[in-house]
């Protein structure tokens, strides 16, 4: 196990490295500059001032050169700052919105597990029956409802019409001035429907898997050898068979760790939470280098790391697979 | 704000929609349950207004968002800034004078006005901010106009002298740029960060807090020069979609935001809406035009520009994109502006006369597929306008079935912001394009039109070149005389009628809808902003009462 992990941690090295090279390099090779997006189209802007502002950040040096810059700085943690006018640290930048996406993902993923798998369960025991039927045209609606026009709805209604729930953002105009209960209860009634919408779209691959897992397991030998040994129906499915077919559910889970970083900009832009997602479309759209390969390198991280655990707590799980 | 700034005037060309302002025919629509009531002015309550963006900085010169300009203009001051007939007058100010030469401008500044952290403002301020914009370490795109200046003077505290080498009409309104607080910012780096982030000035309202992506608040500044505002907390709520911010509004947590003509004309006309809010609606200083590419070989003749001028149908645009709230456009002015040639060649819909023009020019629908050609070639090209502005998409295909109709194939293709410059206009590689300006309420257009600006960082990007134009363009700027000058851009609007080089298609209506209980609203040709400080809710209509500014 100890070797096994060192040799993982060693192989994520280059790995890293090479995904940092290629982001940096695809980056680049779309057409624009940050500063051409500061100057362009305005008369008060000479040729100079353009020139001034490429050296400033190093624009003039030649791409591989600028890679290596980078990457010295980012060895040391860190990543410089954002070209946007405001020139804050990207690290800041990403500081303020990732707690808010991480917030929001982890709560929206344990209500998904805590849905998705014993629903995908139910389904897979009582297969073809109503609850299995009816929770699988729910669970398709779920797959196929847009999400922004879903939001939508609801604001009009909870919102609007009912004036039960606020429309968007996190808290109150007057939340500064709340107590701690005060503040919680508004924050908790800011994400309700954020939360409803991120979960009813997203609990539907994880059912489905479940489901499906469930499905094959129950027909294996060992499931009809338990049953035939006089095992209660519950012991059967609860204990021999669900915890085979939670088996793949596990990697599913790594597989949505870098997730938990990553917003999704139609979802922040609809609900006007300032996360992740648009931090990275608004640094996209104004060629934000240093910002961008920020959350690259974060995201790569997080992908690798969550690979690594996954694969451990596969291990940790089922005792035929050794590491 | 008070948008009116020269140093805004061509900047942004993505958010044209909710700029700036006029009169004409401003049907603000007010609430029945308004008319006939006074009420008293009141001191109080907070105005939110709903904001598609984030400001990127609130140090404005470095900035070139309109978030970060309209909150800047409400924390600092420039030394003038167009009233609200738009007129220069003085803020820091007292007055000026421009000597005989029209080479100097002396500014006597206000006496007593005080920074927000209570050091007095004096002419080190000016002088500094001046230095800080020819600095080549500054990163502004605004320099051009302060490096025209030969020598700057600050005599004593309250003067402040600028020469130029050759008279420049638009040096005045250059000091409409925020002034920034020498004592905190000297020997600073500018783009020192925390400066834009807590940002300290003279104006009427007083930074309180910033979180990013979330909202902006600024508070009432009580001992303001001009007068304590009435309204005491002003607060920028970021919302990214116009949808959420629209339901916003309704749901009472937006007070304030632009409305889509969509929205302006067919869901707020209902009666919740016309009690809970006041709709204003007034044309943008801006406009929207089809340029053509006079480098091509297809747009040289200006008779094809002609016949496409003829084979366009604004009002068609106008009625389908606008629903009708926009104003047909002929040339670079609004008409209501002293600039304004009224008595230009126009091009009104004609298709017939379009084809006749085209035929004149050697393009004949010769093998009867209704398109035309000429020497076995049809006559086809392509408009790209840019993502992200669905109005300029629609209008291009209207064009695409005007065109359509007089036997021309148009192909209509979108491109992302940041590509469109790059690769597009920087590169001249376009046939024609969709795009807006901001109209300038000084109206120099030399960096438009004048021929020595087709570089490839400039914005002459169509090559229009016309002695005539230039030589008025250099007159136009270089006399304080009006009547000259009125005289000067005149010719130049008929020449560009005449010659066509953009079909000057619309100038589209501001619609902002405001709260009902924000009273004292009234529309100038400044817009509705010019009188902020005095916008005011009665007592009883109050909402945020317990304010600490």
């Amino acid at each position: 196990m100890g070797t096994y992990l060192i040799k993982r941690f060693g192989a994520m090295i280059p790995l890293l490295f090479g995904i940092t090279l290629i982001s940096f390099i695809v980056i680049h090779l779309a057409p624009g500059e940050p500063t051409d997006l500061a100057t362009e189209f305005n008369p008060k802007a000479s040729v100079q001032a353009k020139q001034q502002l490429r050296e400033l950040y190093g624009l003039n040096k030649p791409l591989h050169v600028q890679y290596f810059d980078w990457l010295q700085r980012v060895v040391k943690f860190d990543f410089g700052r954002s070209f946007s006018p405001d020139r804050r640290l990207v690290i800041d930048k990403i500081n303020e919105r990732i707690w808010i996406t991480i917030g929001i993902n982890t709560i929206s993923l344990f209500i998904i597990v805590l849905i998705a798998i014993p629903l995908g369960v139910f389904s897979a025991t009582y297969q073809y029956s109503m609850f299995d039927k009816i929770s699988t045209v729910i669970v398709f609606l779920g797959f196929a409802v847009p999400t922004f026009w879903l939001a939508l709805l609801l604001m009009i209604l909870f919102g609007v019409n009912l004036g039960w729930l606020p429309i968007s953002g996190l808290k109150s105009i007057d939340y500064d001035n709340m107590t701690f209960i005060g503040k919680m209860l508004d924050l908790g009634r800011h994400i309700v429907l954020p939360l409803f919408v991120s979960v009813f779209g997203g609990f539907a691959g994880l059912s489905r898997y479940s489901r499906s897992n469930m499905l094959e397991v129950i027909r294996q030998d060992y499931i009809t050898t338990a049953r035939s040994k006089g095992l209660e129906e519950r012991t059967v499915i609860g204990k021999h068979a669900l915890r085979n077919a939670l088996l793949p559910v596990i990697t599913i889970l790594g597989f949505s760790l870098p997730g938990l970083i990553g917003g999704s900009v139609i979802f922040e832009t609809i609900f006007a939470i300032p996360g992740m997602g648009q931090l990275f479309y608004m640094a996209v759209m104004s060629r934000d280098y240093p910002v961008i390969m920020g959350e690259l390198v974060i995201g790569a991280f997080l992908t690798l790391v969550g690979n690594l655990i996954a694969d451990i707590s596969y291990a940790l799980a089922d005792p035929r697979i050794r590491l | 704000m008070m948008k009116h700034r020269l140093v805004a005037v061509f900047a942004v060309l993505i958010l044209l929609m909710g700029s700036g302002a006029c009169r004409k025919e401003n049907k603000s629509a007010l609430s029945p349950s308004q008319e006939g009531k006074v009420y008293e002015p009141e001191y109080g309550d907070t105005l939110i207004e709903g904001s598609i963006g984030d400001a990127s900085t609130l140090l404005p010169h470095i900035a070139s968002d309109s978030a970060s300009h309209e909150i800047a203009d409400l924390i600092y001051n420039g030394l003038v800034r167009y009233n609200k007939d738009l007129i220069i007058e003085g803020v820091l100010a007292d007055s000026w004078k421009v000597s005989e030469d029209g080479l100097t401008i002396t500014f006597n500044l206000r006496k007593n006005v005080k920074w927000h952290d209570g050091v007095p403002f004096t002419s080190k301020d000016v002088m500094f901010t001046y230095k800080l914009m020819i600095d080549p370490k500054t990163p502004t795109a605004y320099s051009g106009d302060f490096l025209r200046v030969k020598k700057a003077e600050a005599p004593d505290d309250y003067t402040f002298k600028v020469t130029y080498d050759k008279p420049f009409a638009p040096a005045l309104i250059t000091w409409s740029t925020w002034i920034l607080p020498a004592h905190l910012l000297e020997g600073k780096d500018i783009s020192n960060v925390e400066f834009g982030r807590n940002p300290v000035g003279t104006g009427p309202y007083k930074f309180k807090e910033w979180k990013t992506g979330e909202k902006i608040v600024i508070v009432s500044n009580n001992d303001y020069f001009e007068g304590r505002p009435y309204i005491s907390r002003v607060i920028y709520r970021i919302i990214p979609d116009n949808q959420t911010m629209f339901l916003e509004l309704q749901a009472g947590g937006v007070d304030e935001m632009g409305l889509t003509p969509l929205q302006y004309s067919r869901q707020t006309d209902t009666p919740p809406f016309r009690n809970n809010f006041q709709k204003f609606r007034y044309p943008s200083f801006g406009y929207t035009f089809l340029g053509f590419n006079l480098k091509d070989e297809k747009f040289k003749d200006k008779k094809i520009r002609h016949a496409i001028s003829y084979a366009v149908n604004k009002k068609e645009i106008i009625d389908g994109v606008n629903l009708s709230l926009a104003t047909e456009s002929v040339g670079p002015y609004r008409s209501d502006m002293w600039a304004n040639n009224p008595n230009v060649n126009k091009y009104p819909y004609n298709p017939e006369k379009s084809k006749l023009l085209f035929a004149e020019a050697g393009w004949k629908d010769s093998d009867g597929d209704g398109l035309l050609e000429k020497n076995g070639k049809k006559f086809e090209f392509t408009i790209i306008t840019n993502q992200g502005n669905s109005m300029r998409a629609r209008t291009a295909e209207i064009i695409q079935k005007n065109l359509k109709d007089v036997g021309i194939n148009v192909k209509i293709r979108i491109v992302e912001w940041a590509a469109f410059l790059k690769d597009f206009i920087h590169k001249k590689n376009f046939e024609a394009i969709i795009l807006g300006w901001s109209i300038p309420i000084e109206p120099d257009l030399y960096d438009v039109w004048h021929s020595s600006k087709t570089g490839p960082d400039e914005l002459n990007f169509i090559s229009f070149s016309n002695p005539e134009v230039d030589k008025l363009l250099e007159a136009g700027r270089s006399t304080f005389n009006l009547e000259e000058r009125k005289k000067a851009y005149g010719r130049i609007q008929e020449i560009l009628a005449d010659e066509q080089p953009y079909v000057f298609l619309f100038v589209p209506d501001s619609l902002p809808a405001i709260s009902a209980r924000f009273k004292n609203i009234k529309p100038e040709p400044a817009g509705i902003n010019y009188n902020f400080i005095k916008w005011f809710v009665p007592k009883e209509l109050q909402k945020f009462t317990e304010m600490t500014p």
